[in-house]
């Protein structure tokens, strides 16, 4: 937490529907240069969708509401748009793409952001030395860039590989969706420590996950109940420890009770 | 019958469409007249080829073989033999040559061109124009040329072989390895001439080769190419055949391709299919002894208004064969692919085992793919499976790129691209391999 830090992301009374379902309805959130915030939730209550819905995932539709990154409409810019501005989603089930080979994916995704924020573009060979760099940090085998993307990745190595795309795409925020999912213990403490050595003062990270123990590791500024499509409860890291604690249930009675009353 | 060729014009007769009648005038014109020269068991061949092409008629659409594939856009042109040779300089062709491949020989708009040719480059290989090889060296030409090519009832073979005279002769001597692939490359520089390349190529006992059978043009007008191929692999031959067909848009490529397997012997071919107007190959492969393999590996990336007709045949004809056949088509803009794929699994072919797969990707809503796989089953204990599958790019792995700041322009031809190099990858030509990724890069990169 930073005191007078800059505003990165104000997302107002967000609403969002799937397939004529309205999954997000009336989220609010300000998320300030510096901050790391996680999402918690039960299962359902829309934080995945959330993270789609600001990346641009075209299968959402928003209704209402709106979304400033950096003071600017986000809604309105293509997904492609919105990662070049520095908006970063690490997914839940990355994606496999045969035929399609890492190395050349990873420098084609780096060099597009490059030239979009004016600088300059990288040969393979620079590249090379640019991405083996980054892939200590996540003590990841070079074997990986010879790969197709993600494909016959373990669901671990498919996480470090989405970290590696933000260590190399630097986005001023980076949401990063269940990735403690699926790992184990050294997994999650290399995957951590990577999103720790990249988070920083000019930076934010938004993390979804169900699981507290990922907050061991990456400790949160905010803690925020997601429940039926709207946060319901924000606290600090202790929330998180409460909540493991009590369940879901609790947070959501009072937020019924407090809206009873108003 | 007469076995004078040069006749021809006088036996024609009027065919009804347009492109046949031009067609079988340009017989009574051969360039260079090589013909006075062929013994008595071509001009036979010939003449027997010729009066079946004057019976046969241009396919239509009624005819189960063709249902999908309407040839009324050739049917009003007019195609002439070529009457002035280009006179092309090796300059010319730079950017056609495949690095690997030591020895080269190149048609011309169907004449062979020594100048642009190196024939030299692999000891024991006998390779060369039909005319030169009758002269002298090669033995058994009449025991294969025209015996696997069926011209009985396929009228546009029935011409090819009507017409020939430069064919393309490769012969690998019995346990002969080649060290490099040989690159056959046929090159059209002229609109409204007619060519019908021949090849044939006889893989000797326990020889290995890998032949680039290749199309081009250097210009961007309608001309019409009708070739046809006979490969024969003799017992324990292993024979890799690249077939490149990268006409330009305007052309018609009609092709038909017969592989003869003899005992225990490898045959894999790579066709790819990317240029023409209209193009259709039939491929034929006829297992004829025990124990051989045959791998088919297919692309056809076609856009615009063009079609794209793949015919498979794989003839399990003996017992304890092998068959691997994956064909895929990439189809945008209003164009059309088709593919049938015939497996038979003859009488007492047993212990048969063949997988055939058919994969397809639509680029847009106008673009058709018609696929069809045909497995006929005469014997019991074998092992046969088949499946095909049509669909669009995952819209997931769309967003999945985008996400990552690649545009959907990008992210598409990306896909696009991926799921042809998976037979792309196949070519076991390094240079080649490399040089195709790019050409699928940017013909994906075309497509609106």
């Amino acid at each position: 937490m930073i005191e007078n830090s800059p505003t990165l992301l104000e997302v107002r009374d967000l609403r969002a529907n799937i397939n004529g379902t309205e999954i997000l309805k009336g989220l609010n959130l300000t998320v300030k240069r510096g901050e790391v915030h996680a999402i918690m939730g039960p299962n359902g209550s829309g934080k995945s969708t959330f993270t789609k819905v600001l990346a641009g995932h075209s299968a959402y539709e928003v209704t209402g509401g709106e979304v400033l990154f950096e003071g600017k409409n986000l809604l309105n810019l293509a997904p492609e748009l919105r990662a070049r501005a520095g908006v970063f989603l690490a997914f839940q089930y990355p994606i496999e793409i045969p035929g399609v080979g890492n190395s050349q994916f990873l420098r084609l995704a780096y060099n597009t952001v490059q030239a979009e924020r004016g600088h300059d573009e990288l040969d393979p060979l620079e590249f090379d030395d640019l991405v083996r760099e980054k892939m200590k940090l996540l003590e990841m085998s070079p074997d990986f860039l010879q790969r197709s993307v993600n494909e016959g990745f373990s669901g671990g190595e498919k996480k470090r590989n989405e970290i590696l795309q933000m260590a190399l795409l630097e986005p001023s925020l980076a949401m990063l969706d269940e990735t403690d999912s699926g790992l184990d213990i050294d997994a999650l403490r290399v995957v951590s420590q990577g999103v720790n050595h990249l988070a920083n003062k000019n930076n934010a990270v938004v993390l979804v996950t169900h699981y507290q123990r990922l907050l061991n590791y990456i400790v949160p500024d905010y803690v925020h109940v997601m429940s039926n499509g709207r946060i319901i409860r924000t606290g600090g890291k202790e929330l998180a420890l409460e909540l493991e604690e009590r369940g879901y249930d609790w947070v959501e009675a009072e937020a019924e009770a407090a809206g009873a009353v108003a | 019958m007469s076995t004078d060729t040069a006749n021809a014009q006088s036996t024609a007769v009027d065919k009804g469409h347009d492109v046949l009648n031009s067609l079988l005038a340009g017989l009574a014109l051969p360039p260079g007249s090589t013909a006075q020269g062929q013994p008595d068991w071509l001009k036979t061949l010939r003449a027997q080829a010729l009066e079946r092409a004057n019976a046969l008629t241009l396919p239509s659409t009624h005819d189960e073989a063709w249902r999908f594939t309407p040839l009324a856009a050739l049917a009003h042109q007019s195609f002439h033999v070529v009457r002035t040779p280009s006179e092309l300089q090796p300059d010319d062709i730079a950017h056609l040559s495949i690095a690997e491949a030591t020895t080269r020989l190149v048609f011309v708009d169907g004449v062979v061109a020594p100048q642009l040719s190196s024939v030299s480059g692999e000891s024991g290989l006998v390779i060369g124009t039909l005319a030169d090889l009758l002269s002298g060296k090669a033995s058994g030409l009449e025991t294969h040329l025209g015996q696997h090519a069926n011209f009985q009832d396929t009228l546009f073979t029935a011409v090819n072989t009507a017409f020939l005279q430069d064919a393309a002769v490769l012969m690998v001597p019995p346990d002969t390895a080649l060290a490099a692939p040989v690159h056959l490359l046929f090159i059209s520089t002229q609109t409204e001439v007619a060519s019908h390349p021949r090849l044939l190529l006889v893989a000797g006992a326990g020889s290995k080769a890998t032949v680039i059978e290749d199309y081009v043009a250097l210009h961007d007008g309608a001309y019409f190419t009708n070739a046809v191929a006979e490969m024969v692999l003799q017992p324990n031959a292993q024979l890799t055949h690249v077939r490149l067909q990268r006409e330009s848009s305007q052309a018609f490529h009609m092709a038909s391709c017969a592989v003869s397997l003899g005992a225990a012997s490898h045959y894999h071919s790579v066709n790819l299919a990317l240029g023409a107007h209209i193009s259709r190959l039939d491929l034929k492969v006829v297992q004829t002894a025990e124990g051989t393999q045959c791998t088919l590996d297919g692309l056809a990336l076609i856009n615009g208004e063009q079609l794209a007709d793949t015919h498979s045949f794989i003839d399990h004809a003996k017992p304890h064969g092998t068959s691997r056949q994956l064909h895929k088509c990439i189809v945008g803009g209003s164009a059309h692919a088709v593919f049938n794929g015939q497996v038979m699994v003859r009488p007492g072919a047993q212990q048969t085992d063949s997988a055939q797969s058919s994969r397809n990707l639509l680029l847009s809503k106008k673009a058709q793919i018609d696929t069809q796989p045909q497995l006929e089953i005469f014997a019991d204990d074998v092992k046969c499976t088949h499946g095909a599958t049509v669909g669009q790019l995952d819209s997931d792995e769309v967003f999945y790129l985008q996400s990552r700041g690649l545009s959907e322009h990008v992210a598409r031809n990306l896909l696009t691209y991926a799921f042809g190099a998976e037979i792309i990858e196949r070519i076991p030509v390094a240079s080649l391999r490399q040089q195709l990724e790019q050409t699928v890069l940017e013909q994906t990169a075309s497509q609106p």
